[in-house]
């Protein structure tokens, strides 16, 4: 399953999205698909950020994660010895089956060694989603001496005079939530379960030096969202079994068959997917096209009660269509009436006096100034 | 994309008005005017400035557009971001060419008076200072320019130069740490409601246009702009998909992103081999045994370093373009009445910074202390009241928000009873009775504000006057046509007389809108100075070191 810790939170984010649910579920690549569908996504990376990341990541855990360890007790566990002569097992395997029993392996010797520090360098945990397995590499776990665990990420986004950019750390806390969950269920398996710590710890540089830096970020909220946004995941099982036979999302097969199997599973868009699916730019499109007031962003879908396509908001707004009962029908009308009034009023600005989707016209100067 | 932004656009809430100003652009295919005055000062000689940044580097410029001419825009080019040498060339040029715009603007002043409280008698004195007669101002294309202007602005003003410390390894040229004090202040500036200090285009066009399409994919300059102004025969939603995401042959957008960030395409496909031509090229320089070989090899250099400028100018001359766009659209409004207060208030804050940095203050700290925060907190808050009261009095559109939210109300005043207060001395306290169809938030005696001559008069509400009127019932909202009349007692600015001053009282057919919320903010409850800040906040600051620079590392620092 070709899902990670990201694309795991991002799903986790819109859980009522079956197709990416499926999409993903299934291991289809989504940016070759979006290709295929004629609107391509626009993610990637810069080959300086990527240079930048990695060397980061290997100052952080040179010397086999001295500094690394060093920032985990003093951030999280000052009570505990130092970590002098930590142990950094080998988790090598074939296959991510065989990475994820490996690392289990380790984490049981060390939680059974204690007195000791032990750091898992890019360890795999799997998780359990929608009924089938993603695989997950967080950038280290650490084992303390008194048995806990410890999510690490590293970033390379600045941590300026100790804070960093709110919205780069909250989907770092999210991505890092999802790595506790799946630890969790690891830690489940053993007698007594040992204790998965839910402050991990942000590794970030310093100010603008590559010099890390570190602070622990609670992600008990996070955890507790996401857990609860893949519990009510459907079962891509049960997806796949409402879809019509054949149904194929191979990027080869011509557009036309492609559409229509894509628009087999229902979709919901809003414009927050444009930051995290690959397939946003082809959602916005069928959106649009179906006039979904969701397209212009989840909040506007509040206060438009029971109408949801832009038509009907606006010959309601008009007067021409819904119940005037309706109070969100009655509020549109007023606030047409009241739009219509004020620029109405504001008559230097150069528009169109007989705009299509003006509602009830007041007259001319029967406006107060406001003023 | 960044989401936490699209809950912070200072000063717009978001109303069902403007809500169906998006689903009308949606059906029209073009913008549609959420104001109808411009809410903001645009200067008559703004400095535009289009950074570029390097993709993973903290603060590492790539290039930038800078200038007051929009024919003639300075381009400055880091040809290699991770050379703590070029940056330093580039800081400087950028302090040339910023710091004599803002000098510009320090000298010609005006006398002005200011509270101060009397260190001696402790009393409240008004003293004469000066105030800058005009304010410099920055324009950058979106808000990540601005978090940028903030990010190079902190990562210059530590810095010391040889004058200042002899002993500093990698000193940084003259002016660079000044530079980054001055752009310091505008960041903090642009964090207070209603302030044109710094201003993103982006931000200024999503106040007063709504597009068919959600604010985050207004962040992108090209796409609003092309909502707000779409080329001839073609909709918004056509010009903004080709702004997005248009590629040519070799994948490179046709509109590139107005920065800092980069367009990951361009960095790998183009950036990258040119930048690595050049340092071949400057090592092989390097490497040169004789003048002649150093001479062509002088000439290869040379030659790759215009390569990295002209990929830099193609990247930002696009949104350079896209800015000055922008802001002729803007001023295609007329300022609205209250911008110029709002803009003094500007003037007192460069004003302020002038004469810290003339009086040799050190550098704005890393952390505010206790006070110091309090009162920056305290002050976004009262100019973000004093913002949505300002706009609405200056704006119908943004006034018929505030009544569809019950917190205004407007109509015509049906009739007009004198009346008196009751005590030794009379006072005129006439009951106007107004016929609105709005349904207003009113508690009991609860005041409400109308403009008189641009100052509040206030009124009391009495009562709703007809029968069955529901003021907060869900049948009232939509009552566009049943009148609603409500009685308001008039209590202030009539006069001393027994009988009110000439104009002073509404007359029967006048048009009149009334207002919930105050129309001035007073100031809140005044902060202790530093000095006596209680031991509940950390007790005072004491006598502060002087902040150190920032750790130096050998590979990589700005």
């Amino acid at each position: 399953m070709a899902l990670d810790a990201r694309a795991l939170a991002a799903l986790a984010a819109n859980p009522g999205c079956k197709r990416r649910a499926i999409l993903d579920g299934a291991g289809v690549d989504k940016a070759a698909l979006a290709g295929a569908l004629g609107s391509p996504s626009a993610f990637g990376q810069s080959q300086f950020a990527l240079t930048r990341g990695n060397a980061f990541e290997a100052k952080v855990k040179a010397d086999g994660g001295a500094e690394l360890l060093r920032l985990v007790h003093e951030r999280l566990d000052p009570a505990a010895p130092p970590p002098v002569d930590a142990s950094a097992p080998e988790l090598a395997a074939i296959g991510p089956e065989g990475r994820t029993a490996r690392t289990a392996l380790a984490l049981r010797e060390a939680t059974a060694a204690t007195g000791g520090w032990t750091l898992l360098d890019h360890p795999m945990l799997a998780l359990d989603v929608a009924g089938s397995a993603a695989f997950l590499e967080p950038d280290a776990v650490v084992v303390h001496p008194d048995g806990s665990w410890t999510v690490v990420e590293i970033k390379s986004f600045p941590m300026l005079d100790g804070s960093a950019d709110p919205a780069k750390v909250g989907a770092a806390a999210r991505q890092a939530a999802v790595y506790v969950l799946a630890l969790e269920e690891v830690a489940a398996r053993l007698d007594p379960p040992p204790r998965v710590r839910h402050r991990v710890l942000l590794v970030c540089p310093k100010d603008f030096s590559n010099l890390p830096t570190a602070s622990a970020v609670d992600v008990r909220k996070q955890r507790a969202v996401t857990s609860r946004q893949l519990s009510r995941l459907t079962r891509v099982q049960d997806i796949a079994d409402a879809l019509p036979d054949g149904v194929c999302f191979s990027p080869e097969l011509p557009v036309e068959q492609l559409t229509a199997a894509v628009e087999s599973v229902a979709a919901t868009y809003a414009p927050d997917c444009l930051a995290a699916c690959e397939l946003a730019f082809h959602c916005r499109d069928r959106s649009r096209a179906a006039g979904a007031v969701t397209s212009l962003g989840r909040s506007v879908r509040a206060e438009l009660g029971a109408l949801t396509t832009v038509d009907d908001v606006l010959a309601a707004a008009r007067g021409e269509a819904g119940d005037p009962r309706d109070p969100a029908v009655a509020a549109l009308r007023r606030a047409a009436w009241l739009r219509a009034e004020a620029l109405d009023a504001a008559a230097p600005r150069a528009e169109s006096p007989d705009a299509p989707w003006t509602g009830r016209t007041p007259a001319a100067g029967a406006v107060p100034a406001c003023r | 994309m960044d989401r936490a932004d699209a809950g912070r656009r200072g000063g717009a809430r978001v109303s069902l008005i403007a809500t169906l100003a998006r689903l009308e652009a949606v059906a029209t295919g073009r913008a549609r005017p959420t104001a109808t005055v411009r809410h903001r000062r645009l200067s008559e000689r703004p400095l535009v400035f289009v950074p570029l940044t390097t993709a993973g580097e903290a603060g590492a410029p790539l290039g930038a557009l800078v200038g007051t001419d929009r024919d003639a825009p300075h381009l400055l080019v880091v040809p290699q971001p991770r050379d703590r040498d070029l940056r330093f060339a580039f800081l400087a040029e950028l302090a040339d060419i910023v710091l004599p715009y803002i000098d510009s603007y320090a000298d010609a002043v005006e006398a002005a008076e200011r509270n101060e409280t009397d260190p001696e008698t402790g009393r409240r004195v008004k003293v004469e200072v000066e105030l800058c007669a005009d304010a410099p101002q920055l324009i950058v294309p979106s808000r990540a320019g601005v978090d940028y202007v903030r990010l190079l602005g902190r990562s210059m003003r530590f810095r010391r130069t040889v004058e200042q410390d002899p002993q500093t390894p990698y000193p940084a040229p003259p002016r660079v740490p000044l530079l980054g004090r001055w752009l310091t202040h505008f960041g903090e500036r642009s964090r207070v409601p209603g302030s044109s200090l710094l201003q993103a285009v982006t931000e200024l066009l999503g106040r007063h246009w709504a597009t068919g399409q959600s604010s985050l994919e207004d962040q992108h300059l090209g796409a609003l702009l092309a909502w707000i102004d779409p080329p001839q025969g073609e909709t918004g939603a056509q010009a903004a998909l080709r702004a997005e995401l248009a590629r040519d042959a070799d994948g490179q957008l046709l509109c590139p992103p107005a920065g800092p960030a980069t367009d990951p395409a361009f960095d790998n496909k183009l950036l990258a081999p040119a930048i690595e031509r050049y340092d071949r090229a400057r090592t092989a320089l390097a490497a040169a045994e004789d003048g002649l070989q150093a001479d062509d090899r002088l000439g290869a250099l040379t030659a790759a370093e215009r390569e990295i400028r002209a990929l830099v100018s193609s990247r930002t001359l696009p949104t350079w373009d896209a800015v000055w766009h922008g802001l002729d659209l803007l001023r295609s409004l007329p300022e609205g009445a209250h911008v110029e207060e709002r803009w003094t208030r500007d003037r007192w804050s460069f004003t302020g910074h002038r004469d810290r940095v003339v009086a040799g203050e050190p550098p704005q700290p890393r952390r505010d202390d206790a006070v110091t925060a309090a009162n920056k907190l305290a002050t976004r808050e009262r100019e973000q009241a004093r913002l949505e009261a300002q706009e609405a009095l200056d704006d119908p559109l943004v006034m018929a928000a505030r009544r569809l939210a019950g917190e205004a109300f407007a109509g015509e005043v049906v009739d007009v009873v004198m009346a008196y207060s009751e005590g030794k001395r009379p006072s005129p306290r006439p009951l106007v009775t107004v016929r609105t169809e709005d349904v207003p938030h009113l508690a009991e005696r609860a005041k409400v504000y109308r403009s008189l001559g641009g100052k509040p008069q206030a009124a009391e509400f009495v009562r709703w006057d007809d029968d069955g009127h529901h003021a907060d019932g869900p049948d009232g909202v939509g009552g566009a046509d049943r009148g609603g009349l409500l009685v308001l007692r008039i209590v202030d600015k009539m006069g001393r007389g027994k009988e009110p001053e000439a104009g002073s009282v509404p007359e029967k057919g006048d048009r009149l809108c009334f207002t919930v919320f105050e129309h001035e903010q007073r100031g809140g409850a005044k902060l202790p100075d530093p000095e006596e800040t209680p031991w509940t906040h950390g007790g005072p600051p004491g006598e502060q070191p002087p902040e150190a620079p920032d750790s130096v590392t050998q590979e990589d620092l700005l």
